[in-house]
Formats: C-alpha cells, sequence, structure tokens
C-alpha cells in the first residue's frame, strides 16, 4: 500500500514537473524575444540619435537664422537642451521618442510624428500592392523553375530573377513612366490620383484603393488602380525575383524526398504531387520569405516613390534630405528601421506558429 | 620517363599536370584546385559572359583617356541634347552639349572606385567584429552580435541615407556611408566561420604552442574566413552598385560636373520626355555592370559552394 502511494506521488510529482518543462522553454523564450527585441529598438534609437549628433548642419542656427544675436542664440542653444550632458541628452531625446514626439518638421513646421501617419499609409498601399502581384507571380514561376530543372524555362526564370536584382529602380521607372504613360498612355502618370479626384472620398485608413471601395466610388477606384499599377507592378519585379529565387531552391529540396516518390508510386497526378503535397510542405519558410521581402520592399519604396511622386514615406525621407531637416529624416528612418524590425520578429513568429517542429 | 613529375614541359601535360588525381607537390594541389574551379565556372556561359563584360569595363577604366572619342568635361552649347549618332556622339550629347559615351566611359572609373572602396573595407570591418566576437566568446560576443543586429535592422539604403545626410554629400562620405550599412552580413560569416575553427584540433596545438588570442586570430583564423566572405562580396558587388547609383542620383553621391552614372541620371531627368537617351544610356550602364557582376558571382558559387560539389 504504501508502496502503491508512493509510486502514486511519484507520478503526480513527475507529471506536474513535465508541465513546468514543457512549459519553461515558452516562458523562457518569451522574455528573451522580448529582451532582444527591446535591446535592438534602443540600438535602433542610439544609432539615430548619434546620427543626428554629427550632423555637419548647426540645428540652432537654423531655428534662429543667420542674423540672430549671440543672446538669442544662446537662449535656443539652451531651449534644445544642448548645454546638457550628452547622456542626459539621449535620455531626454529616448523619452521624447516613446511618448510619439519626433521634434518639428523644419519643412511642414508640423510636428514629424503627425507628418509620419499621414504619409505612412501610402506607403503600405504601394508595398501590399507589390507583395501581392510579387507572390501571385513569383511562386508558380519558382515552382515551374524548380520541376523542369536544368531546361529552358530554368534558365529563362533564372535570367528574368538576375535581371531583377540588377536593375536601379529610379532608372526603370522613369523609363516606365516614359514609354507607358508619356508616349503609350496605358497608364497614368506620377502621383496617386489624377488632380480632379484628390480628397473627394472620405479618408478612412488613407489608403485610397481601399477608401474608394468603402465609399462605394468606383471611378476613383480605377483611377487609383491607373496610378498605383506602374510602381506597384516595379516593386513587385524586385520581390518576385527574390520570391520566385527562393520558392525554386525550397521546392528542388522537397521533390527530392522519399514522400513524393510514394505520392506518385500511388498514381496522384503530377499536379497534385507538386502543387499540394510538394508546395504544402514549402509554405512555412515561404512565409519567412515574403515576410522579408515585405520589408525589403519598404526601402525599395524610398526610390520608387521619388521618381512617382508617390506622398509615401520614402519621399518624405528625401524630401527632407534635400532641404536638411534633419527631425524628418531621422524620425523617418526611425520608423522604417522599426516597421523592419517588426516584420522580421513577425516572421519569426509565423514560423514558429505554423512549423510543428520549430515547437 | 619514370620519374615523377613535378612540373609541367609542354601546354597539353600542363593541362595533364594539373588535373592530375597524385599530386605531388603542395603546390601542384593547390594549382590543381584553383585550374578545376576554373573549368567549372568557364563551362559556365552566363558567368563567363559576366566575366568579359567586367574584363571589358576594367580596360575601358583603365584606358579611358585614350578610348573617349571626347573631353568628358567639355561643353558645346551648339550642340545640345543631340540624338544618338547625329554629330558624331554616338550615344548622344546631354543638356550642355557634353558626349555621352566619354563620359559615360570616364564614369566607369568612378563606379570602379567605388566597388573596390566598400568591397575592401566593409569585408575587413566584418572580419574583425567576427572573428573577435566568435573567437573571445562570453559578453564580447554578446555586445558585438547586439551591434551587428541593430545595424542589420535598418533598411540599408534608408541608413545610408541617414548616414549620408549626417556627414555631407560626395563619393567619399557615399563609400562610407555604404561600408558602414555593408559590414554586417560579413560580421555574421566571419563569426560562424570562427567558431567552427576554434575548437579544431590544430588550434589547440598552437595554443600548447604558447600562441596567443592575437595570433591565433590574424594568422589561423583570418586566414580560412576569406574563401567565404570573397564569394560574399562577388554577390553583393551588384548591390553596392546600385546604392551607389542611387545616392548619386538623389544628389548624395558624386556632385554635379563628376560623371557618375547615377548623377548622369538625375540631371537628364528633366529632358526625359523629349531626349531618351540622356537618361537611358548611363541607365544601361549600371544595368549591365550591376547584371555581370551578379552572372558572375551567381557562377562562382556554384563553384565554390561545397554542397553542389558532392
Amino acid at each position: 500500500m504504501t508502496t502503491e502511494n508512493n509510486g502514486g506521488r511519484r507520478r503526480e510529482l513527475s507529471s506536474s514537473q513535465k508541465f513546468i518543462k514543457s512549459v519553461t522553454p515558452w516562458v523562457i523564450g518569451f522574455w528573451k524575444t522580448t529582451f532582444t527585441v527591446l535591446i535592438t529598438m534602443v540600438g535602433l534609437l542610439c544609432v539615430t540619435f548619434i546620427i543626428g549628433r554629427v550632423m555637419p548642419i548647426d540645428p540652432v542656427l537654423s531655428i534662429v537664422g543667420e542674423a540672430a544675436s549671440n543672446e538669442t542664440y544662446q537662449q535656443a542653444y539652451r531651449d534644445l537642451g544642448l548645454d546638457k550632458p550628452i547622456i542626459t541628452q539621449f535620455f531626454i531625446f529616448l523619452w521624447d521618442v516613446m511618448h510619439g514626439n519626433f521634434g518639428e518638421s523644419l519643412l511642414t513646421a508640423r510636428p514629424v510624428s503627425q507628418d509620419l501617419i499621414r504619409v505612412f499609409p501610402a506607403t503600405l498601399e504601394l508595398a501590399s500592392v507589390g507583395i501581392i502581384i510579387g507572390i501571385v507571380i513569383g511562386i508558380p514561376l519558382g515552382v515551374i523553375a524548380a520541376v523542369n530543372q536544368g531546361t529552358w524555362v530554368d534558365h529563362i526564370a533564372r535570367v528574368i530573377a538576375l535581371i531583377g536584382y540588377s536593375m536601379p529602380v529610379f532608372w526603370i521607372g522613369m523609363i516606365g513612366l516614359m514609354v507607358l504613360y508619356g508616349k503609350l498612355d496605358w497608364v497614368a502618370g506620377p502621383g496617386r490620383l489624377d488632380i480632379f479626384y484628390v480628397d473627394i472620398v472620405p479618408s478612412v485608413t488613407g489608403m485610397i484603393l481601399v477608401d474608394s471601395l468603402i465609399a462605394g466610388d468606383m471611378t476613383i477606384f480605377w483611377n487609383a488602380v491607373s496610378h498605383i499599377i506602374l510602381p506597384a507592378g516595379l516593386l513587385a519585379y524586385y520581390s518576385l525575383a527574390y520570391i520566385s529565387r527562393m520558392t525554386r531552391s525550397f521546392m528542388l529540396e522537397q521533390l527530392d524526398q522519399e514522400y513524393i516518390t510514394t505520392a506518385r508510386v500511388k498514381g496522384l497526378s503530377e499536379t497534385s504531387v507538386v502543387w499540394r503535397h510538394a508546395l504544402g510542405n514549402v509554405k512555412v519558410p515561404l512565409i519567412t520569405v515574403i515576410a522579408l521581402s515585405y520589408a525589403g520592399l519598404l526601402e525599395g519604396s524610398v526610390l520608387t516613390e521619388t521618381i512617382f511622386s508617390w506622398p509615401g514615406i520614402g519621399s518624405y525621407i528625401t524630401t527632407a534630405l534635400l532641404s536638411a531637416d534633419m527631425n524628418a529624416v531621422l524620425g523617418g528612418t526611425m520608423v522604417v528601421g522599426l516597421v523592419f524590425v517588426g516584420l522580421n520578429i513577425f516572421a519569426d513568429l509565423l514560423y514558429k506558429v505554423f512549423d510543428p517542429r520549430a515547437k | 620517363m619514370s620519374e615523377l613529375k613535378t612540373s609541367p614541359e609542354t601546354k597539353q601535360s600542363l593541362h595533364d599536370w594539373l588535373v592530375s588525381d597524385a599530386p605531388t607537390s603542395r603546390r601542384q594541389a593547390k594549382l590543381s584546385s584553383y585550374y578545376r574551379a576554373w573549368l567549372t565556372l568557364k563551362s559556365n556561359p552566363m558567368a563567363m559572359f559576366g566575366l568579359a563584360i567586367l574584363s571589358g569595363l576594367l580596360f575601358i577604366a583603365a584606358f579611358a583617356p585614350w578610348l573617349a572619342p571626347a573631353d568628358p568635361f567639355e561643353q558645346d552649347l551648339a550642340a545640345r541634347l543631340l540624338p544618338p549618332g547625329e554629330g558624331g556622339y554616338i550615344f548622344g550629347s546631354d543638356s550642355l552639349g557634353r558626349d555621352i559615351l566619354s563620359r559615360l566611359m570616364y564614369g566607369s572609373r568612378i563606379t570602379l572606385y567605388i566597388v573596390a572602396l566598400v568591397a575592401l573595407m566593409a569585408p575587413i570591418v566584418g572580419l574583425f567584429v567576427g572573428t573577435a566576437a566568435g573567437y573571445l566568446g562570453g559578453w564580447v560576443d554578446v555586445v558585438l552580435m547586439r551591434i551587428t543586429d541593430i545595424f542589420l535592422a535598418f533598411p540599408r539604403l534608408v541608413l545610408a541615407l541617414a548616414f549620408v545626410s549626417a556627414l555631407g554629400a560626395g563619393i567619399e562620405n557615399a563609400v562610407l556611408a555604404i561600408v558602414l550599412t555593408a559590414w554586417p552580413p560579413y560580421a555574421r560569416i566571419a563569426r560562424a566561420e570562427t567558431l567552427t575553427i576554434r575548437n579544431a584540433d590544430f588550434i589547440h596545438a598552437i595554443k600548447l604552442q604558447g600562441a596567443g588570442a592575437m595570433r591565433i586570430i590574424t594568422r589561423h583564423i583570418w586566414p580560412l574566413c576569406i574563401s567565404s566572405l570573397v564569394i560574399r562580396v562577388t554577390l553583393d558587388m551588384a548591390g553596392i552598385i546600385l546604392t551607389a547609383a542611387g545616392l548619386g542620383f538623389l544628389g548624395l553621391g558624386a556632385q554635379p560636373p563628376s560623371p557618375e552614372w547615377g548623377a548622369m541620371i538625375s540631371a537628364g531627368r528633366k529632358f526625359i520626355l523629349d531626349h531618351w537617351w540622356v537618361v537611358t544610356m548611363p541607365g544601361l550602364a549600371i544595368f549591365t555592370v550591376s547584371l555581370a557582376f551578379n552572372l558572375l558571382g551567381d557562377g562562382l558559387r556554384d563553384v565554390l559552394d561545397p554542397k553542389k560539389n558532392k
């Protein structure tokens, strides 16, 4: 009887221990991730702060002007907190940023944070349409290249991707505008809408494609489509190059496996083997690739937006750059960096959720 | 001939000597492995095409003063914006009547200069950081790798933009900005290599002989990291060119009279609708060179990737 009791207690203990053991890595993993993210974010702020400090432009002069008296200059110097030790300045900066205060833009004379909220949806819209086109074309292209490995189909897919990697985006954007808008008039020109459609649809999400659908105004929707198709198509080409190459190599790995042979022996059609079995198993790494190339599109949008006068975060940063508007540049850089980090973490998390082996 | 051949005699025997299965000296074995890699690369037509373009580029850059039909800075306002082929301008003339072909030829020097500087500096920074982190381990590793991750977290072009805007526009600052954004991947590679090497028997043997960390890192770990860094650099070249051209296009790289390709595109932007060649030609030059680097890099990876050689 005693032994049975002991045995029972021992079993109970071991099962609760098992529970703790199974949960602990998750808890540790969670804190570790949170810690890493926090450190990276603080690091991002550090780097932007340092960039802001080494700039040769005198922030005081740009406020008070060249002709200011010495007293005015000193007053502004103190108001900006520049007389404080650099460490104190850094913590003040950190405190401000955590409260969403990026300072005021010299160019628009408004808080940078407000400007960023206003321009961000335009970039989001452009990158989202780009990534959707990239996925829809890139994945099938990669699959077809993998299935026909070594044939001319594969070579063409490879050349398409290499051309995508090698093209200067600002150049091909200008050529595209010149040919498709200037000569052939197939697409609309720079900007998000024709000038007489601007500000008609109430702004809900800030993304015109969505807003016009909500308002049910199809004329504006199609006008927005004709404006977005060229810049989004260009961005799509870049993500397509990356997505198709990665899909190809993932697929090649899968098509080599024994379960593929088994599926074929069972008599499944080739379509089902390739598109259901093999592609189904590369879903998880593909999600990571897509999240990464989505982040890459944010970067690609900087030059694309400049060419197409697209009022997003990219053209906001470049306009600010050219007029030495440092607050706006740093605010924009920081937000792009934060979104970048966010997408990377998101990709990591998705991987853990979708891949049972990662648990 | 019964004696072992240790040096080649004729051209035919040079090939045999190089592909010999039983090398008789260290030199022969080493040359043989290079030769085999070269043969694989040679059988890849796309890589050879890339290599040919790059050799051509080097040649043009080296002999630009002799090859260029005109002075790249000489203006002829009477011959503004002439289309290709007219008035002796093979690629046309720009808005100040300068010969675009000559400007492209001189511009190739700037492109090569930027690429060479970045390709030298970025891997070296990465090598220092990566090997130090990998070999010393502990908190040095943690701190250095965190910093690397932070730099990796920024999108490259945006960070380079911020750096150049802080440092001021110009080629040297553009190079510096690209290096500052390009080193993290090299640091990661160098660290990974170091981690696999540091516990090898030969490192322990050197340690027993009394070698210090400095000697082990510089004399024994660095040489072994270099080959994987070189592959990565070749693959990154196109990206470097595109970033540099992008900075030039935004007016943050080379400054106006300079015939940098990105800056030429930016200068021709106003005239694009009626004078297509002003923008098209420099863009084609950038595209051709970065495509050549990509083709060569792709081929090199196939040759040097140990997984594929199996």
